[in-house]
């Protein structure tokens, strides 16, 4: 019987050996490296230009990857073992320029010589994101980008806690959560992120103790104040993608002159009992906030939540739309809903889509205020902290109001 | 006939319609004859020199009548004219 140190003293008796300073002498002049782990540990880390065939896979696959058995190729795997027999199979199969990594990549390591800094995914990740890796679309790329990603929740409410919740099952890296509020016994027929032994507490606390049971790859980043103009810029540069789960037009209103002058986008949606709203807003990519509304209407006109109430799952279904778009964003997939408004109704369960235009006099975002900001002159928009004072129809610049029924032949 | 989606913000003063149909050759008329018919929804629609209020929004089959042609935008049979008025719940 043959064990298995007997096989392996056999097999390296019919094969070349090469260090790894040598290995990496052929590597600078282009010979081809050929990993033959398994896909996790290629993703912790591995040598830099090198292509990736797993042992088992190695007899269906090379072939189609290098053709020609001229071919110069240096075989490494962890230690050196399995890299023995994968350069015998070449052999096999006819390949006449081959060498063997001695003490493979762990010996590499030793000496310093490069490594690709690992981006890919730990076998726990690749666990538990499996189900994105197992969609092109997403992958072992697309999930690192979400892992890389910095998506600013403002609120922690209706909107921002679903949000909340997938944005971090799907393994964004880093959250940040501005909300000034406590937990309150009436928030949690909607606010699924707060749990009710947690009223009292912070919601940004709250939140943070949620994420982070449900996914330990999160990095919370709790903000225990309001959004104001003293701290939006500083929120919105330190983030690659708002989620605008607020609740009133202030700060909306603010939120989106920072995210415009930042060139942020902000994917905002709004509820009111049944309904809800929801677009994208990409800096001159499309409209912004203002070109959709240049005015709030006066509070007594648009009651929030704690007024109007609000049936639970639609902050939830439009928090999840909300999330939605925020990944199509950081993987660069699909149409987000840039220039185009969703509706939701729950009772007559239908979704409606508005076409939205940039407006060219908008004070925010025209082509004009965009010249001003280019040449390093800060815009002052007017603010909207007291909307009943402006009345409904007060004239504040931007787009030519709709006045009486005179056609006005803005842009088609 | 032209028909006026109303969002449930404004239903309230339609007697809790979701939407009225109304006979009109423009935006603007079909907007006459929603608030003839109810009248409560003058001051929400409506500044009191009869402008339409700024922060309501008027979309003609999906697109803004701001970038059409405003109130005097023509309207045919089985169009569709949807109200929208910005909500902020959150």
């Amino acid at each position: 019987m043959t064990s298995s140190s007997d096989l392996f003293r056999q097999v390296r008796a019919t094969i070349t050996e090469i260090s790894p300073p040598e290995a990496e002498r052929l590597r600078t002049a282009g010979t081809v490296l050929l990993d033959v782990r398994e896909p996790a540990e290629w993703d912790a880390g591995h040598i830099p230009d090198a292509i990736h065939v797993p042992r088992g896979y190695l007899e269906e696959r090379i072939e189609a990857l290098l053709p020609d058995r001229a071919t110069p190729i240096v075989v490494y795997c962890a230690t050196g073992i399995r890299s023995a027999y994968g350069s015998a199979t070449l052999g096999q199969l006819g390949y006449r320029n081959v060498a063997n990594l001695a003490g493979g990549i762990e010996a590499w390591r030793r000496l310093g010589l490069p490594v690709v800094a690992p981006t890919g995914l730990t076998t726990a990740q690749q666990q538990r994101y499996s189900r994105h890796l197992l969609i092109p679309e997403v992958g072992t790329a697309g999930q690192s980008r979400l892992l890389d990603a910095r998506v600013l929740l403002v609120g922690a409410g209706g909107l921002g806690s679903p949000a909340a919740l997938y944005l971090a099952a799907a393994g964004v890296g880093t959250l940040g959560i501005i909300d000034f509020d406590v937990v309150e016994a009436s928030n949690l027929q909607r606010q699924v992120v707060h749990t009710t032994d947690r009223i009292g507490e912070k919601k940004t606390e709250s939140a943070r103790r949620t994420i982070e049971a449900l996914n330990p790859d999160v990095a919370v980043e709790t903000f225990d104040e309001a959004l104001g103009p003293d701290n939006v810029e500083r929120l919105v540069d330190a983030f690659d993608v708002i989620l605008d789960g607020t609740d009133t037009f202030e700060t909306r209103y603010l939120l989106n002159d920072a995210a415009v002058a930042a060139g942020k986008p902000v994917v905002h949606a709004s509820v009111f009992r049944f309904e809800g709203q929801l677009t994208t807003f990409v800096p001159y990519d499309g409209p912004c906030y203002r070109c959709l509304y240049p005015v709030p209407p006066p509070p007594e006109l648009a009651p929030g939540c704690s007024v109007a109430g609000v049936l639970g799952v639609v902050p939830g279904i439009m928090g999840l739309l909300q999330a939605n778009e925020v990944l199509k964003l950081v993987l660069g997939i699909g149409e987000p809903l840039i220039g185009r408004l969703l509706l939701f109704d729950a009772l007559a369960g239908t979704f409606d889509e508005l076409r939205l235009a940039r407006d060219p006099a908008c004070p925010a975002c025209s082509d004009a205020a965009r010249a001003t900001r280019a040449r390093g002159e800060r815009i002052d928009l007017p603010t909207f902290g007291d909307a009943a004072a402006l009345g409904g129809a007060a004239p504040l610049g931007g787009a030519a109001p709709l006045g009486g029924a005179a056609p006005l032949g803005g842009p088609r | 006939m032209s028909r006026l989606l109303l969002p449930q913000v404004l239903r309230s003063e339609a007697a809790g319609a979701a939407s009225v149909t109304v006979e009109a050759a423009t935006v603007g008329e079909a907007i006459d004859g929603l608030v003839a018919r109810h009248p409560g929804l003058r001051a929400r629609l409506l500044t009191a020199d009869g402008r339409l209020h700024r922060f309501v929004n008027l979309y003609l089959n999906g697109e803004d009548v701001r970038y059409l042609g405003g109130l005097g935008t023509r309207v045919g049979a089985d169009d569709e004219i949807r109200l929208l008025p910005a909500i902020a719940g959150g």
